[in-house]
């Protein structure tokens, strides 16, 4: 029996940087892969190969044992591949039944044929468990979870072979999740092929039968996924045991720098409590949602208190951002592009924004010194760019990412609040934040540190504490968690509610 | 930098290209350049290099050049004023209203302020001029900032107010001032002037040297530019970093507000020391034109001083070489709206050959 799916070699570049580098990837007929790797490893730009999106320099790809060329997204449903992003594709003001024929609405003549239409959207809501929605429904007023059912929907009326699911779970709740996976085993009963992306790797060791690893755009290691252990398949994504990704130098806990009684904010957090010390890595881990960033940003004074406090040092009372940055408190955004960097502006800029004195007589700036300001982070980060005065959205994901970490610096903050700082950016840089921040608390610097991943969480933290439903859970000692406690905790409490 | 850097693949490329900073500002000098050596060609005898010409451009561009000034920071700042012309029309008339005052004088007789205080009256006018304006660039700014409205909406309010404002200063009449002063002056030629001639040029034109030196200066060494800069460019990650985003917006409006203030000034001159509310209208236009042209994105964050003298002397070029080319008015803005896009056009190719 042929593969479902095959890739072969298949390479493609953009400019000088190799996206994917003779990739292999073969899926069976009703098998669900498990297609992992970091950030940039490369998974993206192989789905926009599948789907058409983009060309594939090299290789070749074969849709059960024939020539599989696709010409642009269109044609790649047509035959039979169907992708669903992490951002849904759908029309909001459109009814359910119109999403999901969209595109290939059956028509009388030059009129819609809406019982056609009807009839077959019903019968794929049918198949995805949507059988409680009115096919008339505007699709806006139905939740996120709903919304991936309709992409699905819109999959199998179709006819696909293989669905691509690409960071399927991240908005959705612990009980979405099970549903998604009850409905991905139906699809494969019923011999339609699943690749599934996710960067949870206890999700991709439930639902997947085999897994590929992805790194720097090549294929390290594929296998069956009940034999492989949750550390052999991050070291396959990261190329390295996990004890040289996370270094630890000793680390002396100081004074409390930060400390947060019951915090409350508009919406989230509920309640919050923590204690943050010099030379200490202090973890947040919890659901998209949860209000971990909300805490964060009402630690900075970006969202509003609505009860509760923050202390910083001595001080207590409202804040902003101007303030924070003057008790010496700095922040990494975890949205890099629109909030945590002016792309437009030049790294220069960028880096030295939140502190601008210092740089030329009389509170002037001169512009040869703020480029010098910069030449020592650049340096010893160090960061990629042809110089201070380029462009900091012509340079990589993570060499912004570590202009935006290199700001603190500059400011020489005490207390570091960094939010998801490596999402999406490659292993190199990866490890040269961890690093970075290893030295930091090593030097006595506070950091209270936001991440979804929790190999990531439990490698840097001293400490680790859960958001779940916008509450804090207490903070326990890294050797008290592993990930499956650290998951429970983060979902814990929601079946109570 | 230190020789430590890993040299990447790119770090290779010529310091110097016509996407970095001053390749940039090159490249709209070639433009002016380029439209100049046009007409010189193309208007008989030489007439229009002739310094006398060129003291007309200059003079000619004085207005749109300094309300091109504050327009640079606000678009820099991601905004818009297209309340422009109006705040020019409001200078114009508020200066006409004072220097039309008039007073009791010592043998209690009614007799205009002029004469009476012939040397504080012109002094008064100008800062009234300059400060009803201010005022009302502070109100677009306050709107902006405090209504957390769009300054496309506010500016677009703002522009019928302000002229209405305008016109009832002046009661729907021009203003016709009882006497002369040095106000009306300020635009005058000094090339055919023999009692002038020792200023070399129009007070106007070095009012308005004066504005651009201190608004690039203030663009580019101060932190009030950078922050500037930064809240065009992404207005969160300036919140983020602990710039002051409000009071930069209520700056730039102001500014926007005090330089139509001082284009109100020349434009009164220019008119022939008439306070006429009608003056002035859709200059906002040609401001932001200029602002445009001279490499200033609607985006925010990009944007220069020079870039915007540049983009002014363009289209001050054009319209006088149309002038004295003979072309209809209709093939004249039909032109300067056609350079507008490809100016914008060529830009944008640029932007992403570099990107």
């Amino acid at each position: 029996m042929p593969a479902r799916l095959e890739m072969r070699g298949v390479c493609r570049s953009f400019g000088a940087t190799r996206a994917l580098n003779n990739v292999d990837l073969t899926v069976s007929p009703g098998e669900v892969m498990g297609l992992v790797g970091e950030n940039g490893a490369g998974k993206s730009t192989l789905m926009k190969v599948l789907s058409g999106a983009i060309p594939p320099d090299a290789g070749q790809m074969l849709l059960d044992g024939e020539a599989y060329i696709p010409g642009n997204p269109l044609h790649a449903r047509q035959s039979g591949v169907a992708m669903i992003y992490q951002e849904l594709a759908i029309a909001p003001h459109l009814s359910v039944m119109e999403n999901i024929l969209l595109g290939f609405e059956p028509t009388r003549g030059p009129l819609l044929n809406w019982r056609e239409m009807r009839r077959r959207a019903s019968a794929a809501m049918q198949e995805v468990g949507l059988e409680g929605v009115a096919p008339s429904t505007e699709v806006r007023r139905l939740a996120i979870a709903h919304q991936q059912l309709i992409e699905i929907a819109r999959a199998i009326a179709l006819d696909c072979r293989v669905l691509v699911l690409d960071e399927p779970t991240s908005s959705l709740t612990a009980r979405d999740i099970e549903r998604l996976f009850v409905l991905i085993r139906r699809l494969k009963s019923r011999n339609i092929s699943v690749v599934y992306i996710s960067h949870f790797l206890e999700e991709v060791q439930e639902i997947s039968d085999r897994f590929t690893v992805l790194r720097d755009g090549e294929t390290v290691g594929t296998g069956i996924t009940k034999e492989a252990t949750n550390d052999q398949i991050i070291a396959m994504m990261v190329g390295r045991s996990v004890s040289e990704l996370y270094p630890r130098s000793t680390r002396t806990p100081g004074e409390v720098v930060l400390e947060v009684k019951d915090l409350a904010g508009v919406s989230r957090p509920r309640s919050a409590s923590l204690q943050l010390r010099r030379g200490e890595v202090l973890g947040i881990s919890g659901l998209v949602g949860a209000g971990r960033t909300e805490l964060m940003r009402v630690i900075f004074g970006l969202n509003k208190v609505t009860r509760g406090e923050v202390r910083v040092g001595a001080y207590h009372g409202t804040s902003g951002p101007r303030k924070r940055w003057a008790q010496h408190v700095g922040m990494v955004s975890e949205d890099r592009k629109n909030e945590g960097l002016a792309l437009g502006l030049s790294v220069a800029d960028n880096l030295t924004l939140p502190r601008l004195d210092g740089l030329g007589p009389w509170r002037l700036i001169l512009p040869s010194r703020q480029r010098a300001a910069c030449v020592p982070w650049i340096d010893k980060i160090p960061i990629k760019c042809q110089g201070p005065t380029q462009r900091t959205g012509g340079l990589s994901g993570g060499n912004q990412q570590k202009v935006a970490l290199a700001r603190l610096l500059h400011a020489d903050v005490d207390v570091l609040l960094l939010d998801e700082p490596t999402r999406g950016i490659d292993v190199g840089s990866k490890a040269q934040i961890y690093q970075l921040i290893d030295e930091l608390a090593g030097q006595g610097k506070a950091v209270l540190l936001i991440s979804s991943y929790l190999p990531e969480l439990l490698g840097v933290c001293d400490r680790i504490a859960v958001m779940s439903r916008g509450r804090l859970s207490e903070t326990r000692e890294r050797s008290a968690w592993d990930e499956r406690q650290l998951m429970a905790a983060a979902i814990g409490q929601e079946e109570h509610e | 930098m230190s020789d430590k850097t890993e040299p990447t693949p790119s770090a290779n490329r010529p310091k110097f290209s016509l996407t970095s900073g001053w390749g940039n500002t090159f490249g709209r000098f070639l433009a002016l350049i380029l439209v100049f050596a046009f007409f010189a060609v193309m208007v008989e005898d030489g007439k229009f290099y002739t310094l006398r010409n060129l003291e007309n451009i200059l003079r000619q561009c004085c207005v749109y050049t300094t309300a091109g000034l504050g327009m640079t920071m606000v678009i820099v700042a991601a905004g818009i004023d297209l309340s422009a012309g109006s705040l020019i029309a409001l200078s114009v008339v508020s200066v006409a209203w004072v220097l039309n005052l008039s007073g009791h004088g010592p043998d209690g007789q009614v007799e205009s302020l002029v004469r009476l205080h012939p040397v504080l009256t012109p002094i008064l006018a100008i800062g009234a001029g300059v400060l009803m304006s201010t005022l009302a660039g502070l109100a677009n700014g306050a709107m902006v900032v405090g209504l957390r409205l769009v300054p496309f909406i506010v500016t677009l309010g703002t522009m019928g107010m302000i002229r209405g404002l305008a016109k009832g200063i002046a009661r729907e009449r021009d203003i016709y001032p009882p006497d002369e002063t040095w106000i009306n002056t300020i635009m005058d030629p000094t090339l055919s002037s023999h009692s002038r001639s020792w200023l070399i040029l129009p007070i106007g034109v070095w009012i308005m040297i004066v504005g651009v030196l201190v608004s690039a200066f203030v663009l580019r060494y101060t932190r009030l530019g950078r922050h500037i800069f930064a809240v065009g460019s992404n207005e969160e990650t300036a919140r983020l970093c602990g710039v002051p985003v409000g009071r930069t917006k209520l700056f730039v409006y102001a500014a926007s507000g005090f330089f139509c203030g001082i284009a109100g000034l020349m434009q009164f001159s220019y008119i022939g020391g008439i306070g006429q509310p009608t003056t002035a209208v859709m200059y906002e236009l040609f401001v932001i034109a200029a602002v445009i042209i001279g490499g200033a994105s609607f985006n925010g964050g990009e944007g220069s001083i020079l870039g915007t003298v540049i983009g002014a002397l363009i289209i001050t070029i054009l319209y006088m070489g149309g002038q004295q080319m003979g072309w209809p008015k209709w093939v004249q803005e039909m032109v300067i709206g056609g350079i507008i896009i490809l100016a914008v056009a060529v830009d944008r190719l640029r932007h992403r050959r570099s990107a």
